[in-house]
């Protein structure tokens, strides 16, 4: 499990059911252990796809994916989510939040479905509520928020609260899918800054995507996914 | 799976004002069903308990359905009496143990007269082999006494010494009343809920008086005789209805049978009242069986709602979804949400309604006992009723979840083409 590399992705193909087109065709993708990658490309690339493979929620045709030492494809389907559970979490561009819970146990998520989470959420001597609160004291969300249902917050305060949910009990991965695209710029800023740095300190690797360029200065890493997608470089887009 | 339960009710309570509206179909589906079940049952009781411990019904020969109808249930007339000498003959046979004679025909207020012996008092029983019981006063000695049912009793209002007159017939003919000879009350029955209830009990001789001056069911004209001078004649019946016959031995019951039918000079027959009282329920229990059958399609359809609601519900709860499986949930505990938010809208219909009949039955039981006779159990449940009704809820649970597998399976299907990006 100490693997350095978080993400190892070789000769990944992959076509949706029922098509012939290759969506993706990637040579080769390495994440290293603590790395902040941005990822970007134009809608219909196969940002999406990419991020479903290595979630574990889709499969490649041919290739490996390794998630922190594991063959996703070596896997059954139980043992992905577990997987993914245990150590991937999530930030999408909006509606990231269970409408009927409360702010608090939207964060709590991951630990109500991964025992590895929830242990390591209390690691530090914490309870989980207290755990959560400190997450979202962190992410600047003001505490008379924390019992409301996420339906009562605005997309920046419920991006926030998606952010601390995919940081609790440190998961080596945090996938972060255009999840600034619904804020405006100045919040944008704000709002990266908050998430990596929260990621920094749970020792988090980042694979941000997004199809704004102009993000890409927050990050160590840019990689640009038509270049390493062989199958846009020879002109097929991947439509869903 | 303790928090998917907790998930599944925070999700229905989210949606409990779409969803108030199928839980309360499915209550007043369950209310339903129980209800028919429950009357079904106490139905099904009150008739087979009418009569116990009688071994056989003798009357003129005719369809034995016919027989059980006017002889315990008072329900209709006999098409043919039998001979008081025949009956005598019977109650003389060495196998019986005891004989009630039974004579039908008057009615008073609508409920029926039946004229009978002291041995009604002493023979007759009912329910799980009870005798009757006098709440007030004594049996009938004089030939103008008679002894009330309870029923009878309450819904005229009358007390002991009550000066009655009986009707001819069922008291469809106007006028045709015996006024001149009126009857007194000496006695009142305690509540049996059986047709002893509903009947007014006069002696043999009392029926006979009243038709002294009486043939072929109108008063002769210009020929009267006052009850002072009844006396002077005789009083002994010519024929009767029907008698309830006792045996010594149980086992003798087919031999006695074939005595009736071989060794009396006119065609008479002894029908089993047990085997007769099934054949009756066969008859009236049809329409049971159909009312029990529209409660089921009501419940069929309560729950034919509760599907649709969650499944139109669905589509627009696929982020959620996805978001469920971001964190870690499996296709299969979205499956089993679903489900589970289905099975909690069942539970909460079902818990309604029971609570609802239940209230329905302890405002209700006493006026379905005054206007329809029927003795309901009510909230008092003996332990197989309530096994009986567990079993019924058990059915219901059981349709509602089979029915909430369908969102749950859509959500599975759902989430397995989502994965994290749903398409809509």
């Amino acid at each position: 499990m100490k693997s350095e590399t978080v993400v190892d992705i070789k000769d990944l193909v992959f076509r949706w059911p029922r098509q012939s087109a290759v969506c993706l065709d990637l040579p080769e993708l390495r994440l290293q252990r603590g790395e902040h990658a941005f990822l970007h490309g134009p809608s219909g690339c196969g940002k999406s796809t990419l991020l479903s493979l290595i979630g574990g929620v889709l499969v490649p045709g041919n290739g490996s994916i390794d998630l922190l030492g594991h063959d996703l494809r070596r896997l059954r389907s139980t043992q992905r989510d577990r997987l993914r559970a245990d150590h991937i979490g999530f930030v999408f561009q909006q509606f990231n939040l269970v409408p009927y819970l409360p702010v608090i146990d939207n964060v709590l998520l991951p630990c109500r479905f991964s025992a590895r989470r929830r242990e390591r959420a209390q690691a530090g001597g914490a309870s989980l509520r207290g755990e959560a609160e400190r997450l979202l004291g962190h992410l600047d969300l003001a505490r008379d928020l924390w019992l409301r249902p996420a339906t009562d917050l605005s997309v920046g305060q419920q991006q926030r609260v998606a952010a601390a949910r995919a940081l609790i009990g440190h998961p080596e991965l945090l996938i972060a899918d255009e999840p600034t695209s619904a804020l405006d710029a100045e919040r944008q800023e704000a709002f990266l800054d908050l998430l990596l740095h929260e990621a920094n300190a749970a020792g988090s690797t980042v694979l941000f995507v997004s199809h704004d360029r102009r993000l890409a200065h927050h990050f160590a890493r840019d990689l640009a996914l038509p270049l390493l997608n062989r199958t846009v470089a020879g002109g097929i887009p991947c439509a869903i | 799976m303790r928090y998917l339960i907790a998930l599944a009710l925070r999700s229905a309570w989210n949606r409990r004002y779409t969803l108030s509206f199928t839980l309360l179909s499915i209550a007043l589906a369950t209310t339903l069903l129980v209800g028919v079940e429950r009357l079904r049952h106490d139905v099904r009781e009150s008739f087979s308990q009418s009569l116990s411990g009688t071994d056989l019904v003798v009357g003129a020969r005719s369809s034995p359905v016919q027989l059980m109808l006017y002889a315990v249930f008072r329900i209709g007339e006999a098409s043919q009496n039998m001979r008081w000498t025949s009956a005598q003959k019977i109650s003389r046979h060495p196998a019986v143990a005891w004989s009630i004679p039974l004579s039908l025909g008057d009615s008073h207020h609508g409920f029926p007269v039946l004229g009978t012996s002291l041995d009604y008092f002493t023979h007759f029983r009912y329910g799980d082999r009870q005798l009757l019981r006098l709440k007030e006063g004594k049996p009938f000695e004089g030939v103008f006494d008679a002894v009330l049912g309870a029923e009878v009793a309450r819904r005229l209002g009358y007390r002991l010494g009550q000066k009655i007159v009986l009707t001819h017939g069922s008291g469809a003919l106007e006028g045709a009343a015996h006024g001149d000879k009126p009857f007194f009350v000496v006695g009142i029955l305690a509540p049996t809920g059986t047709p002893v209830d509903r009947t007014v009990h006069l002696s043999l001789a009392g029926m006979e008086a009243v038709h002294l001056d009486w043939q072929g069911g109108a008063p002769l004209p210009g020929f009267s005789i006052p009850p002072e001078l009844v006396r002077k004649f005789d009083l002994t019946p010519k024929a009767i209805t029907a008698q309830l016959v006792g045996l010594k031995q149980r086992g003798d019951v087919f031999a006695m049978q074939r005595a009736i039918a071989d060794e009396v000079d006119e065609p008479l027959m002894g029908v089993m009242p047990g085997v007769t009282l099934d054949q009756l329920w066969e008859v009236v229990g049809q329409g049971e069986q159909a009312l029990l059958l529209v409660s089921w399609l009501v419940a069929l359809v309560g729950l034919g709602g509760l599907v649709a609601v969650i499944l139109a519900s669905l589509d627009a709860r696929r982020r959620e979804l996805a978001t469920l499986r971001s964190v870690g949930a499996r296709p299969r505990e979205l499956l089993v949400l679903l489900a589970l938010e289905g099975v909690s809208v069942t539970v909460g219909g079902i818990l309604s309604g029971v609570a609802l009949l239940a209230a329905l039955l302890f405002f209700g039981t006493p006026w379905i006992e005054a206007h329809y006779g029927i003795a309901l159990n009510g909230l008092s449940l003996s332990r197989d009723d309530l096994l009986s009704l567990a079993k019924l809820l058990g059915w219901i649970l059981l349709a509602g979840s089979v029915a909430s597998l369908l969102p749950g399976l859509r959500a599975y299907r759902l989430s397995l083409i989502d994965g994290l990006t749903p398409r809509t």
